[in-house]
């Protein structure tokens, strides 16, 4: 079983965004994985091994990123990991838009042809929850997004993936080969089944540690430059940003001495009640 | 919080991917896992123990050994590894030095071939702890002039003694303990439940409370032939293992280091007294630059050392010099963060007290301060200011 991760750097989302001249600046910007793109990785990983034992048989996992030279130090933390190889695309940040995106992936998918295509929800520099939707159309492939939970069949020829919706949980199963966007649940202890980890297996709460070894390891794993070019994509962003600003700075709360004052104020002034 | 560490001259250029690769895995482990709890293993004098399966899956423990399930890093990547956990606590960093470079490296180096394969391997994993039993009551800096005895039994040894101040003590199922067989320094690998073995913990320490230290008493403890190390005799065995854990205490000590620099400098940039944030003002701004300034070097006296040891080229004095110079230059960080953090500063809210209390230890454990002053000053004058 082959499943596809692509994966996008982020600037790390717990570090303080900075606005110069209408854009995030992000000279000395530190660049992490995308939290939910870490979680597809090991949504992937737990899919193909016996987590009880600590092996795997078989299945490959590709990770593939499309960005900066910079960018081979995150797919490299993938590698870590445990997937088996990667894929860049060269291309600078800011050329790239969902579409452009999607229209590499979808070369990319054309050439591997895997089994499952597991993504994050979304990244969350843009946040635009859109790459992983556009793609399954384009594709015409079924598609779950959101997952919370995601078992695979034993045959390896459906995905049972839960989805938490307002009311509870939904499950859909979608045939393979197909796409899955995960959401952060999936990296809770017991959201990921695959028969071959014992059911009562509990992993640790979300994504894996590298181990030294797999970090070791990854230097020697392949990894293939490509540019847009090789999969017939010039960057023609749609998508242009027109200007960045931090949200207007909330005026200070104020204190109030009694209970009727407070409930004056709320129906006076903020209009509340 | 994220923790960013301080790296003021670039020194990260300097560094392989791979070793920058482990450094932010640990430091990403110390954030999420270590740094929620740790406060409160130190006040209430517990070891985290539920961190050691981790830690070992991270291959975290033997790392710069190879073969028998260790990872096989360089040793700056090891010194970048107890950099990260004593950012975390010199109690976690201490946990993993004895088990790395006390128990698992004196086996490795000086084992059989059984030893290594009944051990090794277990203790990488961390299903298996070990201690290292050197200090007595009465002989710590001068630990040549140990009472401990080994004697010839029936198929084995008879082993009879005290050790104190024993990391790991009591939740060591294996204990490397140094005992004089005809006289000559010998290390026996004695499994904890062997009769004759006692481990009772020391309490009431006000410093590394978040570690086990204990004393280990032998009494007619009879342990196999195969239990002593066949590969090193005198005092060479338990002072190589002591240079391998000293170079990471080297680079551990700076993590403490940055941990109170970070502490301070959030501290003073939020804190107003008078008319702006005390980070204002040219006293607080002496004690931070220090901080920068003493970092940087340690940093690279550490590099530096990591290189040689690379290299093959180090010598024992050498890591003496950065062990007394790096121990007390976080010392004094600890404290002048202290400080500034004023009456918060001797609270358990924040971190910087905690680790002022743990450097005490580690100022006078794995030879003291002034010894390594002596160790030094007989290198360079070729006279010795201490005997034996
Ligand atoms: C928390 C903790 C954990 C420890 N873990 C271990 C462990 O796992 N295994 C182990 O074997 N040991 C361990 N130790 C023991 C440690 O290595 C000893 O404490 C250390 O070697 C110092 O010995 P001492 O405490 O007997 O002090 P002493 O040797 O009595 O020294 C007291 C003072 O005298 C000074 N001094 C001694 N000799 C001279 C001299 N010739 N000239 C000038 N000054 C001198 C010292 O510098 C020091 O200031 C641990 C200690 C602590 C505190």
């Amino acid at each position: 079983m082959k499943i596809l991760v692509p994966l996008k750097r982020v600037p790390d989302p717990e570090l303080k965004t900075k606005i110069k001249d209408g854009a995030i600046d992000l000279s000395g910007a530190s660049w992490v994985v995308n939290p939910f793109d870490e979680y597809a990785v090991e949504t992937a990983l737990r899919l193909l091994e016996n987590g009880d034992a600590g092996t795997r048989e078989g299945g490959e996992v590709v990770v593939v990123t499309i960005g900066p030279s910079e960018a081979a130090q995150q797919v490299r933390s993938a590698l870590a990991m445990g997937a088996d190889r990667a894929i860049r695309v060269d291309a600078e940040d800011k050329a790239i838009d969902a579409l452009t995106v999607v229209a590499v992936l979808q070369a990319i998918v054309a050439e591997e042809k895997p089994d499952l295509i597991l993504m994050g929800k979304q990244a969350v520099d843009g946040d635009a929850n859109q790459v992983g939707q556009m793609l399954a159309g384009k594709l015409g492939l079924p598609q779950a997004t959101f997952a919370a939970s995601i078992e695979l069949a034993e045959d390896k020829a459906s995905v049972l993936v839960g989805r938490e919706v307002d009311a509870g949980v939904e499950y859909k199963r979608i045939p393979l080969p197909g796409l899955v966007t995960v959401d952060l649940r999936i990296v809770s202890p017991t959201a990921v089944k695959n028969h071959v980890t014992p059911d009562a297996f509990a992993y640790g709460d979300g994504p894996r540690y590298a181990s030294l070894k797999g970090i070791m390891a990854a230097k020697k794993k392949p990894l293939a430059d490509k540019t847009l070019a090789d999969y017939g994509v010039t960057a023609s962003p749609v998508i242009a940003e027109k200007g960045v600003e931090l949200p207007p700075a909330r005026p200070p709360g104020q204190k109030v001495d009694d209970i009727p004052t407070l409930v004056q104020k709320l129906v006076e002034e903020a209009k509340a009640l | 919080m994220a923790f960013h560490g301080l790296d003021y001259y670039g020194i990260d250029e300097l560094l392989t991917e791979e070793e920058r690769m482990i450094r932010d895995t640990v430091r990403d482990f110390v954030s999420s896992r270590v740094m929620p709890s740790i406060g409160k293993h130190f006040t209430a004098g517990t070891f985290p123990r539920e961190l050691i399966p981790v830690i070992g899956e991270m291959g975290l423990l033997g790392s710069s050994l190879t073969g028998h399930g260790c990872a096989g890093t360089g040793p700056v990547a090891y010194g970048l590894i107890c950099q990260e956990l004593e950012r975390g606590d010199s109690g976690l960093r201490s946990f993993a030095s004895v088990q790395s470079s006390l128990v698992m490296y004196p086996i490795w180096a000086f084992g059989s071939d059984a030893q290594k394969d009944r051990y090794l391997p277990e203790m990488a994993a961390g299903r298996l702890i070990g201690c290292f039993g050197l200090t007595e009551p009465d002989f710590g800096s001068n630990p040549a002039g140990m009472l401990t005895t080994a004697t010839r039994v029936d198929g084995g040894y008879r082993l009879n003694g005290t050790k104190r101040w024993i990391t790991n003590g009591s939740i060591a199922s294996v204990a490397l303990v140094w005992a004089k067989l005809d006289g000559k320094v010998r290390g026996f690998l004695v499994p904890t439940t062997t009769p004759g073995f006692t481990a009772r913990d020391i309490h009431g320490k006000w410093s590394l409370r978040a570690s086990v230290t204990s004393e280990l008493i032998l009494e007619d403890c009879v342990v196999p032939e195969d239990a002593i190390l066949p590969g090193v005799e005198g005092m060479r065995g338990p002072l190589s293992c002591l240079s391998q854990a000293r170079f990471g205490i080297c680079f551990g000590v700076v993590g403490a280091a940055m941990a109170c620099y970070d502490e301070a400098l959030s501290y003073a940039k939020d804190r107003v007294q008078f008319s702006r944030p005390i980070a204002g003002y040219q006293l607080v701004q002496r004690k931070l630059v220090d901080m920068v300034s003493e970092i940087t070097k340690a940093q690279l006296l550490n590099l530096r050392l990591g290189r040689l040891k690379e290299a093959g080229t180090l010598r024992p004095p050498q890591v003496s010099l950065a062990k007394r110079n790096n121990v007390a230059m976080a010392r004094d960080i600890a404290r002048d963060a202290r400080d500034i953090l004023g009456a918060n500063g001797v609270t358990d809210d924040y971190q910087c007290g905690r680790h002022m209390l743990n450097l005490e230890s580690v100022y006078t454990y794995e030879g003291t301060h002034d010894v390594h002053t002596l160790v030094v000053g007989q290198d360079v004058t070729g006279l010795a200011a201490f005997d034996g």
